[in-house]
């Protein structure tokens, strides 16, 4: 069984159809990218699938549950968490604050603060700081410290290296491996086509709401990846 | 001489008495922006609550806050939950209009239930006691009391939301509600919570007013008023601001009394309008535009 599976999953915003019977799979350990130009759906996924964004139970089933629509505050506990776009960092806390307010739904695992320094250690010299006070880099570091905080079996990571700079963008990928090491499986939206095809074991392509093409980045052609990309 | 130092000791102590009006309203704003036209005649049901626990118990009326204040808090929680939750959103005006509502219904029921009379709560030789300072100054004992209750109040408040889960709870959600659930905050449990809080405060500034002065079901709005001045004055969302705002309001009204018993309440609006010309985000602001 797969640890998460979507099955025709729809999502609107109001009578605006964005999303249109998407079927999508992570196995346990695997690291998915899903790629697509502006607008093509990946972020309303992920916020459909960490509840931001009502669709119906059934169309979710996260470690054999439906969890669909259900609301945010409790996917989290069950081990599902998002690294928003924008990183979306609590201006009032410090990072330190921003990293344990992650845990906030208690779950248990192997992620705590002494670990999230150890992964990031430039946090651990800026732990007192306003989190906005940092760089871009250091900011998406606390993003993802604060998802994993929650001892997530399913990290989604929403456009993680948008606005970065490439030597900090390899810094953040860097941190991957020690990641899937504790057992988490990850997703990746991106629209660095590169960049995903080096990180993922599998890729979905998203068109206009649709998944356009998936497969192992091996076995997909350029030309494949750039029509299902771009439509053409 | 003598006189004007006790006018401006009088008024920072009336401060108290404001700030504690006020806590509630700028902790409910500074979480949820919810700006609650009910409080007002919330203060006024606390009071009438304290007579009502003090006539039953026939104790002094300082012990009906152990009834009075769980109580305001259990209500607080409840009107979070069943009612307000459900008008926040981006739009500022439900939760404007239905706390006005409230207020409207709350007024009403006190009226049927206990009449235009006015009433009080007696706490007998205690509120005419008073402390000899030196050159023939007197401070009274209760509005002392007052302005400590309110700096431990906000002094917890403080130590709540910089020291505590909930209070990072609280201040994410108020940087970020959309964010927040994505760590697993429940928004709505998280707003009760804060709601809870505001009125056990409410609890308390209505059982103090009920003692230092008279209350009919009709004085709620310019409490509200009072309170709001209060919080405009200190900056939206900043505690101690909200504390700092009482005082100024306090000792405005104080000097307006002094110069002349018809310009207290005047003096204090015109203070409350110059700050909001010179300092339209008040002088202490925590809270900032999204």
């Amino acid at each position: 069984m797969s640890l998460i599976e979507t099955r025709g999953l729809t999502a609107f915003y109001g009578d605006f159809q964005a999303l249109f019977g998407i079927d999508f799979a992570v196995e346990d350990g695997e690291t998915v990218a899903i790629i697509g130009s502006n607008g093509a759906g990946k972020s309303t996924f992920l916020k459909t699938l960490s509840g931001l964004i009502a669709t119906r139970a059934e169309s979710v089933v996260f470690g054999g549950e439906a969890i669909g629509g259900m609301a945010a505050s409790r996917i989290v506990g069950k081990g599902l968490a998002l690294v928003p776009e924008g990183r979306r960092l609590f201006p009032s806390l410090s990072v330190e604050e921003n990293l344990v307010i992650g845990g906030y739904s208690k779950r248990p695992g192997p992620w705590t603060l002494e670990r999230i320094f150890k992964l990031f250690p430039i946090l651990a010299e800026r732990r007192s700081s306003p989190g906005t006070a940092l760089s871009g880099g250091q900011q998406q570091m606390v993003a993802i410290g604060r998802a994993l905080m929650s001892n997530p079996r399913l990290l989604l990571c929403d456009e993680i290296s948008l606005g970065l700079a490439p030597v900090v963008i390899a810094d953040i990928y860097a941190a991957l491996p020690g990641i899937k090491a504790e057992g988490t499986s990850v997703v990746v939206v991106e629209q660095d086509i590169g960049q995903a095809m080096k990180v993922a074991d599998r890729v979905y392509c998203f068109q206009e709401g649709r998944v356009s093409l998936s497969g192992r980045p091996g076995d997909l052609g350029r030309a494949e990846i750039s029509a299902a990309y771009f439509g053409v | 001489m003598i006189g004007w130092i006790d006018t401006i000791i009088q008024g920072l102590l009336l401060g108290g008495l404001y700030a504690l009006f006020a806590a509630g309203l700028s902790l409910t704003f500074g979480i949820m922006r919810l700006i609650n036209i009910g409080h007002g005649d919330l203060i006024v049901l606390a009071g009438y609550l304290g007579i009502v626990a003090t006539d039953a118990l026939g104790l002094n009326p300082f012990w009906s806050l152990v009834f009075v204040v769980p109580a305001m808090a259990v209500l607080g929680y409840g009107l979070q939950r069943v009612v307000l939750n459900r008008t926040l959103g981006t739009d500022i005006l439900p939760p404007l209009l239905v706390t006005f509502g409230l207020s409207i219904i709350l007024q009403n029921l006190l009226m049927q239930l206990f009449s235009a009379d006015s009433r009080g709560l007696n706490a007998g030789p205690f509120e005419t006691a008073s402390i000899a300072l030196p050159g023939g100054l007197a401070v009274g004992v209760f509005p002392v009391l007052i302005f400590v209750t309110a700096i431990a109040v906000i002094g917890g408040l403080q130590l709540v939301f910089s020291r505590t889960s909930l209070g990072r709870a609280f201040r994410a959600a108020s940087d970020d509600r959309v964010t927040a659930e994505l760590m697993g905050i429940d928004n709505r449990h998280i707003y009760g919570l804060a709601m809870a809080i505001a009125l056990a405060i409410v609890g308390i500034a209505g059982v103090y007013l009920a003692i230092r002065t008279s209350i009919d079901p009709t004085v709620g709005p310019s409490r509200l008023l009072y309170a709001f001045e209060a919080v405009i004055i200190g900056g939206l969302g900043s505690l101690w601001g909200t504390l700092a705002g009482g005082m100024i309001l306090g000792l405005a009204q104080s000097i307006g009394f002094r110069l002349d018993p018809g310009w207290g309440i005047l003096t204090g609006h015109m203070a409350f309008l110059a700050v909001l010309v010179f300092r339209p985000n008040g002088l202490f602001p925590k809270t900032r535009d999204r």
